[in-house]
């Protein structure tokens, strides 16, 4: 790749101990790459490890193994003030607007606080760049005197948007940013985030376990399921052509309003538990096109580097392909 | 999710007022000043306060001169309250006793906030060996009889006022240290800090002014509290005879007069009905803001 990704994560794990010698593989190895301007969603089912690795990446959980580079640069094992100032470039908006927001803090204090903190600019220049960071976000710059319960969901994330943006940063993670909104509030949050990139030439870090709001805004998807990346490639690539069997179970439990949800396959049961992974393919116990194989040996990711690539042995099997055709025929 | 892009609602919300900023303390407040009786408490509170600041200058009896007769009743001499067993003036004793008996309640209670509220913030926010460690310390305090280890504190130095405020400190300061550790091991976790954390935010900073506001409700319910249970202490100690001989204190003149309890009780009533007004009207105040700051057990 000729030019530096935004943010290029490789063979990252992280592991919880929780006691009695036990380990929880949260993130069990996952590499990616986010090119500059690109929108990179996270896909998976809860414990799948994506916000956990999303949070490693913005460097607020320690990552196990593997390296985190931040435009070129290897953040890691940053600390201190080295850290500090490499956050500058790396903002992370949270799940929930009803927690993540001080709420003993003015809304123009919560925006002005990463300049405050990584000494930006003068008071007054800071001051400016508030209002400005308000109506870009959709807000009124008198709101800022206003405390965060004076808000609703939707107001409220624009104002932890609108605090990621604050120090200009060039990759902002986005944790499940709308899954605690209504739908209504999700797509004007959704169009918001869609207009920023273009605007300002943003890269995201998005998760979530809704493939609808990831299609809507994302570019490239990767898959998780356990810990690791099962499927990686282009959004049209994952839409139109999913290749591993557990993609195709999160798209047909998309609902459509032409074919409701009937299409396609339902998973049964859940994720085996990520502190004893089993062996072989981690989706095999609840794969309906599981073999002997499956079971024994790790699918690794396979396919042209840039683009597609999934974790499958069964992938290019007719079966699977049938099941993909099915899926894929009815309109979306 | 196919959705025309929709412009951010400015418009809608453009023409409209703005609410007035409402803080979460001046919410509060306003829970607070609707409570009947927390007001009561506070306007009892608010009076005692005033009149231990500036009763002695407009009452300039001396509570240690004897006046009249040891042991004149109530309403016997031109002294209002009668006089005690050295025949000293009860009311010149009250004014000035409580000057001595608040200062010491409020010291000790900011004695109590400041290690429990270190304590338990450092061990609530960093967890692990050093959060053993503390509790450790914490609950070895924690079992030591109260009484029996301020009293050992105040005979090993002297009986001086800063000693015995002091020793209640050092005796009453482990509840607040559990109460703070649950509130930072609750707090710690939410979003805003991790938030505050990635625009750069260092521990320092996280600790004392992003945590501890937000953890400060129920801890300033418990200081006002502990106002009266040092007030209380005081009094216990003063009452075995632990108490400043150069201060004369509401506990002390309890003390001073029990020998004396069957022929004269005015001599320790007066004192007793001070401090109880006293500590009833810092419980109501303390459970006036209980109830402001979680309305919802109020329902109950």
């Amino acid at each position: 790749m000729s030019e530096i990704s935004a943010l290029s994560v490789s063979d990252l794990k992280v592991h919880f101990p929780v006691g009695g010698g036990k380990v929880v593989h949260a993130v069990d190895g996952i590499s990616f790459d986010i090119p500059a301007g690109v929108a990179f969603g996270l896909v998976g089912e809860s414990g799948s490890g994506k916000t956990t690795a999303a949070m490693a990446c913005a460097r607020l959980n320690d990552a196990t193994d593997g390296t985190i580079r931040l435009g070129g640069d290897d953040i890691t094992h940053l600390d201190g003030d080295q850290m500090r100032q490499a956050r500058r470039d790396i903002q992370v908006v949270f799940q929930d607007p009803y927690a993540s927001l001080n709420p003993r803090e003015r809304a123009g204090a919560i925006v002005r606080r990463p300049m405050d903190l990584m000494g930006i600019g003068t008071p007054k220049e800071r001051e400016d760049r508030v209002d400005e960071l308000f109506a870009t976000v959709g807000l009124r710059a008198e709101q800022k005197a206003l405390f965060p319960h004076q808000f609703s969901g939707g107001q409220r994330q624009r104002i932890g948007i609108a605090r990621a943006l604050a120090t200009r940063p060039k990759l902002i993670v986005c944790d499940e940013p709308v899954s605690a909104l209504d739908v209504a509030i999700q797509a004007q949050i959704l169009n918001l985030l869609g207009r920023l990139k273009a605007e300002l030439g943003l890269s995201y870090l998005f998760i979530s376990h809704d493939l609808g709001v990831v299609q809507h805004l994302c570019d490239k998807i990767a898959v998780m399921y356990l810990g690791q990346i099962v499927e990686i490639g282009s959004r049209s690539a994952i839409f139109r052509r999913p290749m591993h069997p557990y993609t195709m179970a999160l798209i047909s439990a998309v609902p459509t309003l032409e074919a409701g949800m009937d299409a396609g396959m339902r998973l049964k049961g859940d994720p085996p538990s990520p502190i004893s992974p089993p062996e072989g393919c981690r989706f095999a116990g609840r794969c309906q096109f599981a073999q002997d194989r499956c079971r024994q040996q790790s699918p690794v990711l396979s396919g042209d580097p840039d683009g597609q690539r999934v974790a499958c042995f069964r992938a290019r099997d007719p079966e699977v392909a049938a099941l993909r055709d099915k899926l894929t025929s009815t309109p979306a | 999710m196919s959705v025309t892009d929709t412009t951010p609602p400015v418009a809608a919300t453009a023409g409209k007022p703005l609410p007035k900023p409402v803080s979460p303390s001046r919410q509060v407040w306003q829970m607070f000043r609707q409570n009947h009786s927390a007001m009561i408490g506070l306007f009892i509170l608010f009076a005692i306060i005033v009149i231990s600041i500036i009763g002695p200058s407009l009452y300039t009896v001396s509570p240690r001169d004897m006046v009249w007769m040891p042991l004149t009743p109530p309403g016997q001499s031109e002294y209002l309250l009668g006089t005690d067993y050295l025949g000293r003036d009860l009311l010149a004793g009250l004014i000035n006793g409580g000057r001595v008996t608040i200062t010491i309640g409020f010291s000790a209670a900011v004695l109590t906030i400041l290690i429990g509220v270190t304590i338990g913030a450092l061990a609530g926010f960093f967890g692990g060996r050093i959060d053993n460690v503390l509790m450790r310390v914490t609950e070895f305090f924690q079992v030591l009889p109260n009484l029996l280890f301020a009293m050992v504190v105040v005979m090993l130095f002297s009986p001086s006022l800063i000693n015995i405020a002091i020793a209640i400190g050092i005796v009453s300061w482990t509840s607040t240290a559990r109460l703070t550790r649950a509130e930072f091991l609750k707090i710690r976790e939410m979003d805003y800090v991790k938030a505050e954390r990635s625009i750069g935010a260092g521990n320092a900073r996280l600790i004392w002014k992003v945590i501890l506001p937000n953890a400060a409700p129920p801890l300033i319910v418990v200081a006002a509290l502990s106002i009266g249970s040092a007030i209380l202490f005081e009094a216990g100690l003063s009452f075995l005879g632990l108490s400043d001989p150069n201060a004369m204190s509401w506990g002390r003149m309890i003390g001073d007069n029990r020998p004396y309890i069957l022929d004269s009780s005015w001599g320790v009533t007066f004192p007793g009905i001070a401090i109880f007004l006293t500590v009833l009207a810092i419980s109501l105040v303390g459970d006036g803001l209980n109830d402001a700051i979680n309305p919802k057990l109020r329902q109950r």
